[in-house]
C-alpha cells in the first residue's frame, strides 16, 4: 500500500481511488487497511466508511478468488436471468453475495453491463460470456475449477 | 493495388462472443500458411446479434461476415482469401450485392458512430484519416471564436444526449458567460441504465471522438482542465480512453498551448467511478469526483456557476461530444438537416430484449419506433408478438405496441409518458410481465436511492411492497390507487431526478396494462406467466408417459404416480420452481 499512498497522498478528491487501490490489493478492504489510510494520509475514518459503504463497489469482507457478476439489467432480467443466477446458486451451493466454501467464487448480481445485445450476461474478472443458459453459466464455472485445480 | 484487409471487430460484445478467438485463429492462420494480408482490429459497428464480425476488404469491396466461429473462419479465410470466392452464406453486409441483413443499416445515418467499427480505436492516425481531429485544426487555422464555436453548436440543435435533452448550444453559453480562473469541462460516461449501451461502445470503438468533441467544448467553454467519469465495469473502455488520451497528448491535442494557441491550455484525466446509478447525476457526479459519497444536491446553485471545486463546470454526456467535431467541421446546417423541428440531428438506439437484432444503430430523429424496432431490429424474436418498448430505464416508461407510431424525437416520446432517455430501447413480448418489469425497475431504484430523501428513499419502499404483494397474488382493490398517489408523491417532493422519475416504470404500466394489473389483483394470475407464485403446474395426463422423470428431479417430492402411469403433482407441496417443467421431454406439465 505504501506507493498507493505516496501516489496519492495529499492530493484533491483522492479518497475513492485510495480506497479503489487498497480493494485491487486485498480483494476488499481489511480494517487494517482503513486504519493504516487513517493514519498516513489524514483522511478521517468514518468519512472513509462513509464512502465505502455508499458505493457498489467496495468491500468490507474478503472475497473469491474469482467474482461472478450475473447481470440483472433490464434486457438480461427480461431474457431470464434469474435462471442463471439460480443454477449458479445451486452448483456453488451460496446465495447472491455468498463465497464458496473452497473460497474460489463469490456470486453477485449486479445492474447492466453494457453487453445487453447478448442478453443474458455474466462477468468473471474482465471477461464477459453472453447469451447464457443455467447449464452452460454451470459449465463455465465448471471449466474455471477445472483449471484451477491443476 | 492496395492490400487485402481482415479487420476483426473486438468491441466487448465481440469478445464475449469469442472475437478473439476468432482473432487469434486467423492469426495463426496467417502465420501458418504465409498468407499475404493485413490483419486488423476495429471495435463494435453495431451489428452485435451478428458477433463476432470479421470484414474482409479486397480489390472487389467490402464484404462483412457474421456469426463466425474458429471452424468457420478457417472456411472463409480459405475460400475468400485463398480462392479469392467470398462464401456468400455468411456475408451479413456487403454494398455490393443485398443480404438478410441490409435492412438493418439501410435507414441509418452515422454521425455520432461515424467512426466505430470502421477504424482501429487504439490508432491515432485511423481516427486522423477519417477527418479526426480535423474540427480542431480549423478552429486553430481559422481562429474561431469561443462564441463562433458556440453558436455553430447552438444552431446545430444538438440536445443534450444523457437523458435530459438540454441544448448543448445553451449549456455551453452559459458556462462561457461565467468567468473564472479555473473551470472544468466533464464527460459523463456514467451509463447506468440498464439495457443501454451506446456509451460503451462509442468510447470502446471511437474515443478519439469523444476526446475532440471534450477539447472543443473545452476551448468554446475555457475549461482548464477535463474529467471523464467513467464506470468501472467498462474496463475495455477505460483501457482504450487512456491510450488515446495518451496519444492525443502527444500529438500536441492536449496539453499546453493546443495546436498553436497560445491562450489555451487543457488536459484530461480519468475518474473511475465506483458504482452507484445516482452519480450519473450531475451534483452527485462532482461530489464523487471529488471523493466524497456521490449524493446530489439542491440547484441552483448549478454546475455551471459552482460545480466541480467550487468552480464553473459543464458536463455533457458521451454521445453528445461524438456529436461535436461533426458538428464543426461540417457545419451546424448540415446536421440540423436531420431530425425534427424541436430534434435535431440523429440519435444513438440501443436495442435489445426480445427483438432479433439487438445492437446499436443510429437514425434521424422522426424515424417511428415501430420502423426502428422491425425495420432496423427485424421485430421481435421467435415471431412472437409485440407487446411493448421500454425507453429512458428506470426514469422512463413502457410504450405499448398500440403507441408503436409515435416518431423518436424528444417530445413526441415524452407525450407518451416515457422518455427518450439515453436511448436504451428494451423490446418485450407477450411474455413479459409488466407488473413484473414496473417492479423489478422499483427494486433498482429502490437500492438506488442515495437515502437523502424521506419520499424517495421511503416511498419508493412502499410502492415496492405494493408491487411485491400484487405479484405473489396477495393484491388489494385499491393497491393502483395508492400506487398512484404515492407516484405523484414522489415526483414532486424529490430533491433529484432519480426520485422525481423513478415512479414513471409504474404509471406507465398502469397506464397501459391496467387490465394485467388487475388480472393479478382479482383473478390472482399471470397472464404472461411470470410471477411465480400466481402459477399452477399440472400434468397433461394424454402426454404423460409416466417416465419418471419430472418426480426423480422435483427438489420437494410434490409428485407422485407409478412407472409408465400418468403422475401428478399435489399443488398443496409444490414449490413451482418449474422443474418438472423443464425437464419433462414429452410437453406434459402444463404452466398455467
Ligand atoms: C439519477 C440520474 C442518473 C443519470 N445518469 C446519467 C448517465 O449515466 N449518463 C449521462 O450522460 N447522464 C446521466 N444523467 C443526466 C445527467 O445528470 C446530465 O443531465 C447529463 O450528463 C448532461 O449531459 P447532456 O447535456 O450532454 O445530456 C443522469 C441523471 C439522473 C438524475
Ligand atoms: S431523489 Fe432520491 S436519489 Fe435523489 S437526492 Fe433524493 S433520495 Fe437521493
Ligand atoms: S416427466 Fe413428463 S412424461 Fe415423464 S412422468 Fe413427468 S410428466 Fe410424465
Ligand atoms: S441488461 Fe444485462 S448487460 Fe445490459
Amino acid at each position: 500500500m505504501d506507493d498507493l499512498i505516496a501516489k496519492y497522498k495529499g492530493k484533491k478528491g483522492n479518497m475513492i481511488p485510495l480506497l479503489q487501490g487498497t480493494q485491487s490489493i486485498y480483494g476488499y478492504i481489511p480494517r487494517e487497511a482503513f486504519e493504516k489510510l487513517a493514519a498516513e494520509t489524514g483522511l478521517e475514518l468514518s468519512d472513509m466508511y462513509g464512502v465505502a459503504t455508499f458505493y457498489a463497489q467496495f468491500r468490507l469482507n474478503p472475497v473469491g478468488k474469482h467474482i461472478i457478476k450475473v447481470c440483472h439489467g433490464t434486457a438480461c432480467h427480461v431474457q431470464n436471468a434469474k435462471a442463471v443466477t439460480d443454477s449458479l446458486k445451486e452448483a456453488l451451493k451460496v446465495s447472491d453475495g455468498e463465497t464458496t466454501e473452497d473460497g474460489l467464487f463469490t456470486l453477485e448480481s449486479v445492474a447492466c453491463l453494457g453487453c445487453c445485445s447478448l442478453a443474458p450476461v455474466m462477468m468473471i474478472g474482465e471477461e464477459t460470456y453472453g447469451k447464457l443458459t443455467g447449464t452452460e453459466a454451470v459449465k463455465i464455472i465448471k471449466n474455471i475449477k477445472i483449471r484451477e485445480s491443476n | 493495388m492496395e492490400k487485402t484487409k481482415v479487420i476483426v471487430g473486438l468491441g466487448s460484445c465481440g469478445i464475449a462472443a469469442g472475437a478473439a478467438k476468432v482473432y487469434n485463429k486467423i492469426k495463426a492462420l496467417q502465420e501458418a500458411e504465409n498468407l499475404d494480408f493485413e490483419l486488423k482490429k476495429t471495435s463494435c459497428i453495431g451489428m452485435c446479434y451478428r458477433e463476432p464480425l470479421v470484414e474482409i476488404l479486397d480489390e472487389s469491396g467490402s464484404y462483412l461476415y457474421g456469426d463466425l466461429d474458429e471452424e468457420k473462419i478457417i472456411e472463409v479465410i480459405d475460400k475468400h482469401i485463398g480462392q479469392h470466392s467470398p462464401v456468400k452464406e455468411y456475408v451479413v453486409h456487403t454494398d455490393l450485392y443485398e443480404t438478410v441483413d441490409t435492412t438493418f443499416t439501410k435507414d441509418q445515418v452515422k454521425i455520432a458512430l461515424r467512426n466505430c467499427g470502421y477504424i482501429d480505436p487504439e490508432s491515432i492516425e485511423e481516427y486522423e484519416a477519417r477527418d479526426g481531429y480535423r474540427a480542431l485544426k480549423k478552429i486553430a487555422g481559422q481562429r474561431m471564436s469561443r462564441l463562433d464555436v458556440i453558436q455553430s453548436v447552438l444552431s446545430s440543435g444538438l440536445r443534450g444526449r444523457g437523458g435530459g435533452g438540454f441544448p448543448t448550444g445553451l449549456k455551453w453559453k452559459f458556462a462561457n458567460n461565467n468567468k473564472a480562473n479555473e473551470k472544468y469541462i466533464i464527460c459523463n460516461a456514467d451509463e447506468g441504465d440498464p439495457g443501454a449501451f451506446m456509451d460503451r461502445s462509442l468510447l470502446e470503438g471511437d474515443p478519439h471522438a469523444v476526446l475532440e468533441g471534450m477539447i472543443i467544448g473545452a476551448y468554446a467553454i475555457e475549461a482548464t482542465g477535463g474529467v471523464i467519469y467513467c464506470r468501472a465495469e467498462y474496463p475495455l473502455a477505460i483501457k482504450r480512453l487512456n491510450i488515446a488520451i495518451e496519444q492525443a497528448r502527444k500529438k500536441g491535442y492536449l496539453g499546453k498551448g493546443i495546436l498553436g494557441m497560445d491562450d489555451f491550455d487543457f488536459d484530461i484525466y480519468i475518474k473511475e467511478g465506483a458504482g452507484a446509478f445516482v452519480c450519473g447525476e450531475e451534483t452527485a457526479l462532482i461530489a464523487s469526483v471529488e471523493g466524497q459519497r456521490g449524493m446530489p444536491r439542491k440547484r441552483p446553485p448549478f454546475p455551471a456557476a459552482s460545480g466541480l471545486w467550487k468552480k464553473p463546470t459543464n458536463i455533457n454526456n458521451v454521445e453528445t461530444f461524438a456529436n461535436i467535431p461533426w458538428i464543426i467541421l461540417n457545419g451546424a446546417e448540415e446536421y440540423a438537416k436531420y431530425g425534427t423541428e424541436k430534434s435535431k440531428g440523429t440519435k444513438v438506439f440501443a436495442l435489445a430484449g426480445k427483438i432479433k437484432r439487438s445492437g446499436l444503430v443510429e437514425v434521424p430523429m422522426g424515424m417511428s419506433i415501430r420502423d426502428v424496432i422491425f425495420k432496423l431490429g427485424g421485430g421481435i424474436k421467435n415471431d412472437k408478438k409485440f407487446k411493448a418498448v421500454q425507453m429512458g430505464g428506470p426514469s422512463g416508461g413502457c410504450i405499448p405496441e398500440y403507441l408503436a407510431d409515435t416518431i423518436v424525437d424528444y417530445d413526441s416520446v415524452n407525450a407518451t409518458g416515457a422518455i427518450m432517455g439515453s436511448g436504451g430501447m428494451v423490446v418485450m413480448d407477450e411474455t413479459t410481465c409488466m407488473v413484473d418489469v414496473a417492479k423489478f425497475f422499483l427494486e433498482f431504484t429502490q437500492k438506488e436511492s442515495c437515502g437523502k430523501c424521506t419520499f424517495c428513499r421511503v416511498g419508493t419502499k412502499r410502492m415496492l411492497e405494493i408491487l411485491q404483494r400484487i405479484t405473489e397474488g396477495k393484491g388489494e382493490e385499491g393497491d393502483l390507487d395508492k400506487l398512484e398517489e404515492l407516484s405523484y408523491q414522489i415526483k414532486d417532493n424529490s430533491l433529484c431526478g432519480l426520485g422525481q422519475t423513478a415512479p414513471n416504470p409504474v404509471l406507465t404500466t398502469i397506464r397501459y396494462f391496467r387490465d394485467e394489473y388487475e388480472a393479478h389483483i382479482r383473478d390472482k394470475k399471470c397472464p404472461a406467466l411470470v410471477c411465480t407464485a400466481l402459477l399452477t403446474y399440472t400434468v397433461d395426463p394424454d402426454k404423460c408417459t409416466g417416465c419418471t422423470v419430472c418426480a426423480k428431479n422435483c427438489p420437494v417430492d410434490a409428485i407422485e404416480g407409478d412407472r409408465k402411469q400418468p403422475h401428478f403433482i399435489k399443488q398443496d407441496v409444490c414449490i413451482k420452481c418449474g422443474m418438472c417443467y423443464s425437464k419433462c421431454k414429452f410437453d406434459a406439465i402444463i404452466l398455467s
